[in-house]
């Protein structure tokens, strides 16, 4: 009897390692809030400063996205402060779109022949080349867009060769490691027996990467361009560095023009908190930070789509 | 005195035993010569000559890592990015390991079904016309035709011939393995190469296969790798031993069975290893 009770004695004291393992759950449970506080606080604070236009400023929100003067600090005619977000809305969603719609190929391509056509040289040197491509600063990027794109443009288009052209130039540079990287894993995640199945078919090689291995990585491709275009909507520094910063609706592909980013980078200094200028611009922050949860979004229904086939 | 340790010495057992098939009834469609495979450095087949008689099954025996998927796989050349292969392999009197063959057009007579069930993400249709479409067939009619007569061979019309639009990915695993089967025969292929097709299903899927096969002989010239020594037993008139990338025994099925002339055929046969 007495053995029976010292033994239960002995199995409810917990040992040393059991109460390291609650004290390591406290840790990675307090982690996880601490990074939730900080997610939620970001989101709340840009949320607050961004309406502020639109409460305490009483801009009206359909004029901030359709209307195509910015120029905060000025009243208009009618005694309205010209706070019109459509040029760099615009502006943003442009680059964005025409430099993934200029990297998906490149991308795609290079995936391919570092997967398909030749494993072993894409392993030995276009994954370090990637690589090396993605820790590049975006300030790099930006110089050499300002030394090298924007003459370029200048002398092949004239102007002044500030303009969405080079800015996609630039981001297409940008974004296309993140693209091919997705893209690799992307092919790597199709079975090898899918191709062993249409080669066995008789199926040559190409025919089996077209018909097969992209089909079967569909999925997984448009969520790397996705990645693209939301790293490219982000990006602010070499951007602001090619893009001329001028919050104009852009008439071409050369002239002078901003994004949300760039607006943002080269105003936010410049003003005085709380003062209709700041808010305004916080309200731009608001739009871009929206517009990532839109491309997470939509990243999270592509996955989705693609594990229920 | 000196006294050899060679096992070919030791009793009356041999070392090896070939007997290729001699039968006029089946000519040979599909032989080896000299054939040697190598990963990297590393030899993996180097005693592996075979014939093959046409419109019979020839069963590839031998443990795990004794070569007989990799002869399989080199016979279609499947392996030619994976090692080097070289010999010659002769298809009806052609040498298809030369380097300006159309390995292509080569496999859609040399065909293939593997271990486990492959098909796309297709329609069942689709997984059946997809070899035909690269053909550049692409009349409705003929695909139709050639998409019943590949499933009816392979025994699986019956269960599918009302779902043919819907997603392979459905099929239990006997039925995607015949689906595979019908891909496979769709191009009308000479010689249909198996890599271990029962291994991943259930007895009875196992035996509808083994059924579906003894039909198929009748068109196809078939080779089959398989684990299963019954299997080879029920199916086959031809066993090839491999044993640590080596042929040691080839002859009739019930040769091999019966009256196995090599010391570790015997052991395998008997289930003593491996």
């Amino acid at each position: 009897m007495k053995t029976t009770q010292q033994l239960e004695k002995q199995l409810k004291r917990h040992s040393k390692a059991a109460k390291l393992e609650i004290w390591g759950k406290v840790v990675s449970f307090s982690a996880l809030l601490l990074i939730v506080a900080v997610v939620v606080g970001i989101i709340g604070f840009v949320a607050s400063k961004g309406i502020a236009t639109f409460t305490s400023n009483h801009v009206n929100l359909w004029d901030f996205l359709t209307e195509k003067k910015w120029n905060p600090g000025i009243t208009d005619a009618n005694g309205k402060p010209e706070v019109g977000a459509l040029p760099m809305i615009v502006g943003s969603f442009l680059i964005t779109i025409l430099s993934a719609i200029v990297a998906t190929p490149f991308a795609i391509g290079t995936a391919v022949f570092m997967n398909e056509i030749s494993p072993n040289k894409g392993a030995k040197i276009l994954q370090p080349v990637t690589e090396l491509l993605v820790g590049i600063p975006s300030v790099v990027y930006g110089f050499i867009g300002l030394s090298v794109v924007v003459p370029a443009t200048r002398a092949i288009f004239g102007g002044s060769g500030f303009g969405i052209l080079s800015g996609t130039c630039v981001l297409f540079v940008m974004i296309l490691p993140t693209v091919t990287s997705m893209s690799v894993d992307a092919l790597r995640a199709v079975p090898r027996y899918y191709r062993e199945a249409s080669l066995a078919l008789g199926a040559t090689q190409w025919q089996t990467i077209y018909k097969v291995v992209l089909r079967a990585a569909t999925p997984g491709l448009m969520t790397a361009v996705v990645f693209g275009m939301a790293r490219a909507f982000g990006e602010a520094l070499a951007v602001q560095m090619v893009i001329g910063n001028a919050a104009l609706m852009p008439g071409s592909l050369v002239d002078p023009a901003a994004t949300l980013t760039s607006v943002l980078t080269t105003g936010i200094g410049n003003t005085v908190m709380g003062s209709l200028q700041n808010n305004a611009l916080w309200s731009l922050a608001l739009v871009l930070l929206l517009m990532s949860l839109v491309f997470n979004l939509i990243i999270r229904l592509i996955g989705r789509k693609g594990r229920l086939q | 005195m000196f006294v050899s340790n060679d096992v070919s010495t030791t009793g009356t057992m041999q070392e090896r035993h070939i007997v290729q098939p001699r039968d006029a009834q089946h000519p040979i469609v599909l032989s080896t010569e000299e054939l040697h495979v190598f990963y990297g450095k590393k030899e993996a087949i180097y005693e592996g000559d075979l014939q093959f008689a046409r419109n019979q099954i020839t069963a590839l025996i031998g443990p795990s890592g004794s070569g007989k998927s990799t002869y399989l796989r080199s016979l279609n050349r499947m392996n030619d990015r994976i090692a080097t292969v070289t010999g010659r392999i002769m298809y009806r009197g052609v040498d298809i390991n030369q380097p300006d063959i159309d390995v292509y057009k080569m496999r859609r007579r040399v065909g293939m079904v593997f271990q486990r069930p492959n098909p796309f993400a297709k329609s069942i249709y689709d997984n059946i016309a997809f070899a035909l479409r690269l053909r550049g067939t692409t009349d409705k009619h003929e695909l139709d035709e050639i998409v019943e007569t590949s499933l009816k061979q392979a025994a699986l019309w019956n269960q599918v011939k009302d779902d043919l639009n819907k997603s392979a990915l459905a099929l239990s695993g006997g039925q995607a393995q015949r689906l595979c089967i019908a891909r496979a025969i769709a191009v009308k292929p000479d010689i249909l190469l198996l890599d271990e097709p029962a291994s991943a299903l259930d007895p009875v899927s196992t035996s509808q296969l083994e059924d579906t096969l003894l039909e198929l002989k009748k068109q196809y010239t078939i080779i089959i790798v398989t684990h299963n020594m019954q299997q080879a037993g029920r199916i086959s008139e031809y066993t090839a031993f491999f044993n640590q990338g080596r042929v040691l025994e080839y002859d009739t099925t019930s040769h091999i069975f019966t009256n196995p002339q090599v010391q570790i055929t015997s052991d395998y046969v008997s289930g003593n290893f491996g």
